[in-house]
């Protein structure tokens, strides 16, 4: 099989790559409520601070034997989570440097131990807490095709950290599916929660405790800086992407699939354009979650930076529009039939009147004819909306909200684009002229 | 965990420990403890402004984001015609990523609606991921040199040249400088940024500034303390501090001290136990500094709220049973009586003990056999006590339109931290209204 100009070979390939994906599934779903709680560092303290957990494990055990290390972990990774709290509580110190002090000064014992761990002629790698190790995951005996594969010989080969990754995600969708909704209340209204009967500090908690099981399962495959990454950025991108939790959940999870494996392919695939070695797979992982997250951040059809622009300028654009036939209005008002072009475009950009001129013209709304422009009775009864409704906010905001007459004007000039409108008043406006009638 | 310590540092003579400590050692030792010195007192100053704005987390994601600049500053040098080696070189290029990493941070909170945190987490880990393939790129693909590219990553003291330590100096220095000279102005924006825009404070200019303080003193603590613990040095000495004042200029000297005990120690005990990696040793050191602080630092420590809390639930235990006593009518409390009131408030008999070890300390009761018997202090607060009661359930029920039967349970709450002054006007008040005053000759303070 190959993918672009990569060989996939079963034996280098499948199960980094099923490391890879399952890590990222697992952090991806739980990030939905750390980036919704405001909690996202604490996956990056927790990922930190396991380190010293690994090596005191590793110490007294004296063995690379999983379970102990997993449990040291673990139990560093509450630590995390209760230290954090109690800086925050008992020293009163803000969050953000509660998590930096707890993290930071774990850690730092965790590199001291590592030392005095080699010290002791005990091979331990921090290297590898950081990069991971997904490169190491070979299948030796793998046959050539993927059809000769006999499932038998697939699971006895599957190694151990991928087994434990299986067993998080599991655990984690199981999680996910039995508690959603408490999951969704205590995110986004705790109290709630608390008064409907699942207490919000346990909601937060159990959530703590899944994060740091989650990291401590990923991150010996595919090192702590790549569970940092999957824990905040899919559920990032698929926050951008829309407003609904559950579709969030889906999106985020498929993201984080397509993240993983795009990532693994994009490790040798692009050096390999050059003819280079392939580079550090988890690293391309988290730079390729990145890249996910920046097209949303541009192309999100909901939030997106171009979207965004576009309706800005259809928005300006419209405003412009409605005020030439305003403009054109109130020169009717006072008896002259037509306005030259350039008086319309005194304090107006040209290019925007020309363009705004156009428009109009096509649906009708203006006649221009030797340079000057007329409306049209079209044109007429859409400027005679706008200026009964930029008159009634006059008179509301003189009259409701108590402005001078000579200080509503610019804020009618605003308000008047709102579908909005204000309340029925008079027949006159602040200023004396006629409010036109409706329709 | 001392014993692991303790092999660690077998050989090593009191002898050694002094001379290192007053810096009588090698040229090069010397002057790499001077230098982390300098920028853990560099870090203390300008970290304490970081923790004061609330951007003590931003300097984590600006430290991780040097790293892809370090690899790609190796990597391209050659096409400058610098020599990638050269420290220098690599400190540009973790500059430039650095900001850059800053820059993204303010962009994703500028275009999007994710919060700070999510920005940070998100910068500190795609900037990483880039430097750990940029740095495996290297490795694979131009090999020869790059072996000290991962120093930087946990920091290597020990190596530095002498050269690099002046450079790290430079660099720290000019920071603590800077940051003295724009003291006011980090003040200022620190504490009310919106009132220093509206006198006309330049404040994003004064939070670039800032920043810039920042990103010199992580850049220059790069190489001796590495790029994942030096947030620390920035994070922890401030907070340290936080606890034992309540004044800015103190918070920052105490903050520039902390940091730069912290750089002196690690960097010496680093230098005598050449198995203890500086970075780490720096940042323990700090968090020992952090951990004494909060909890013996004398007014927000954690031991100094707990005796508070405990000395004012013991004046408020023993005010009960004066009370109670003055109630009886009676100067003597039997070893019964004393468990009866302790079953009403619910104490544990370790506290109802401790409750009669403070009434007998503070000469209001002396002990006897069975029980304790009222000195005239005791019975005056008694008195005193049981007036503040009286006073309470009859300003609660015409003021404050409490049911008579709801009144007694709120009145145990609120008597105890009754002013004198206000007694006095209480007292007028019912006065004028000619309420039924319980007698209090003579007690009134």
């Amino acid at each position: 099989m190959s993918v672009g100009p990569v060989e996939f070979d079963l034996a280098r390939d499948l199960f980094p790559l099923a490391a890879g994906v399952l890590a990222a599934l697992g952090c991806g779903l739980l990030g939905n409520f750390l980036v919704l709680r405001r909690l996202s560092l604490m996956g990056d303290a927790i990922s930190h601070s396991v380190l010293p957990g690994l090596v005191i494990a590793f110490l007294v055990t004296s063995s690379r034997g999983s379970l102990a290390m997993f449990i040291g972990a673990t139990v560093a990774g509450l630590a995390t989570v209760v230290l954090v709290e109690a800086v925050k509580r008992l020293g009163r110190v803000e969050s953000g440097a509660a998590m930096g002090v707890v993290f930071s000064v774990l850690f730092a014992l965790g590199v001291l131990l590592i030392e005095v761990a080699s010290a002791r002629g005990v091979d331990l790698d921090a290297d590898c807490v950081l990069h991971g190790q997904l490169e190491t995951l070979v299948w030796f005996s793998a046959p050539d095709h993927l059809s000769d594969v006999a499932l038998g010989d697939l699971l006895r080969a599957v190694p151990q950290e991928v087994t434990t990754l299986g067993i998080m995600v599991v655990v984690v969708l199981a999680f996910l599916g039995l508690f959603f909704k408490e999951l969704r209340i205590a995110a986004f209204d705790p109290a709630l929660s608390t008064t409907q009967g699942f207490h919000a500090g346990i909601m937060h908690y159990a959530l703590m405790v899944l994060v740091a099981f989650a990291t401590v399962a990923s991150f010996e495959a595919v090192g702590s800086i790549l569970v940092i990454a999957m824990l905040i950025c899919p559920a990032s991108t698929a926050r951008l992407l829309t407003d609904r939790l559950r579709t969030q959940v889906w999106l985020s999870a498929a993201i984080a699939v397509l993240t993983a494996s795009g990532g693994y392919i994009a490790a040798a695939a692009v050096p390999g354009i050059w003819g280079k070695e392939e580079v550090n797979a988890a690293g391309s992982m988290s730079v390729f979650a990145g890249l996910l997250l920046a097209i949303a951040v541009v192309f999100s059809s909901r939030h997106g930076v171009v979207v965004r622009r576009l309706r800005q300028r259809r928005l300006a654009r419209a405003v412009v529009r409605e005020d030439l036939l305003a403009t054109l209005y109130r020169a009717s008002e006072s008896g002259r039939p037509g306005t030259a072009i350039t008086t319309l475009s005194e304090g107006r950009a040209p290019r925007l009147v020309r363009a705004a001129m156009r428009v109009s013209e096509r649906r009708g709304d203006v006649r221009v004819a030797d340079g000057r422009v007329v409306l049209t009775d079209r044109g007429r009864r859409v400027a005679k909306a706008l200026i009964r409704r930029h008159r009634l906010w006059e008179h509301y905001l003189v009259d409701e909200a108590g402005l001078p007459p000579d200080h509503v004007h610019g804020t009618a000039e605003l308000l008047e684009h709102l579908e909005t409108l204000p309340p029925e008043g008079p027949q006159v406006d602040p200023h004396g002229r006629e409010i036109p009638g409706d329709g | 965990m001392l014993g692991t310590l303790a092999s660690a540092g077998g050989g090593v003579t009191v002898g050694e420990i002094v001379e290192t400590l007053l810096l009588r050692t090698g040229f090069n030792t010397r002057m790499v403890i001077a230098g982390t010195t300098l920028l853990g007192i560099a870090s203390g100053v300008v970290g304490a402004f970081a923790m004061l704005r609330k951007r003590s987390l931003m300097t984590d994601a600006l430290s991780h984001a040097t790293l892809p600049g370090i690899a790609l500053a190796f990597l391209f040098a050659p096409v400058f015609g610098l020599a990638s080696r050269s420290l220098a070189v690599l400190l540009i290029g973790a500059t430039v990523t650095g900001v850059l990493g800053v820059l993204c941070v303010q962009a994703i909170l500028r275009l999007t609606r994710l919060q700070e945190d999510a920005a940070i987490g998100i910068v500190l880990s795609v900037f990483f991921g880039a430097g750990v393939v940029a740095l495996s790129y290297v490795q694979v693909n131009a090999p020869s040199g790059s072996a000290g590219l991962n120093a930087f990553i946990f920091g290597q003291a020990a190596t530095m040249q002498a050269r690099d330590v002046m450079l790290m100096a430079v660099l720290a220095s000019g920071a603590l400088i800077a940051s003295i000279a724009l003291f006011k102005e980090f003040t200022l924006v620190c504490f009310n940024d919106s009132f220093a825009r509206v006198d006309g404070w330049p404040v994003s200019a004064i939070d670039l500034a800032m920043m810039a303080m920042v990103v010199l003193v992580t850049v220059a603590g790069l190489q001796a303390v590495g790029l994942i613990l030096v947030v620390a040095l920035l994070i922890v000495p401030p907070v340290a501090a936080r606890f034992w004042t309540e004044r800015l200029w103190l918070l920052v000297v105490l903050s520039a001290l902390f940091g730069g005990a912290s750089g002196y120690l690690g960097a010496a005990i680093s230098a005598l136990l050449p198995r203890m990696p500086a970075g780490a040793v720096i940042v323990l050191t700090a968090g020992v500094a952090f951990g004494v602080s909060m909890l013996f630092a004398p007014s927000r420590g954690v031991v100094a709220g707990a005796l508070r809390r405990l000395r004012l639930r013991l004046r408020i235990a023993s005010d009960h049973v004066l009370e109670a006593a003055h109630d009886a009518g009676a100067d003597r409390i039997e070893r019964v009586t004393m468990r009866e009131i302790a079953d009403l408030h619910g104490w544990s008999a370790w506290f109802a003990w401790v409750v009669r070890r403070w009434l007998i300390g503070a000469r209001m009761a002396t002990g006897t056999r069975d029980g304790i018997v009222l000195q005239e202090r005791g019975r005056r607060r008694g008195r005193q006590v049981s007036r503040n009661h009286a006073l309470w359930e009859q300003y609660l029920v015409s003021y404050a339109d409490i049911a008579p039967s709801h009144v007694d349970w709120s009145v145990d709450l609120v008597e105890h931290v009754l002013s004198e002054e206000l007694i006095r006007d209480l007292e007028k008040k019912l006065a004028q209204r000619g309420e039924a005053l319980p007698s209090g000759s003579g007690v009134t303070a």
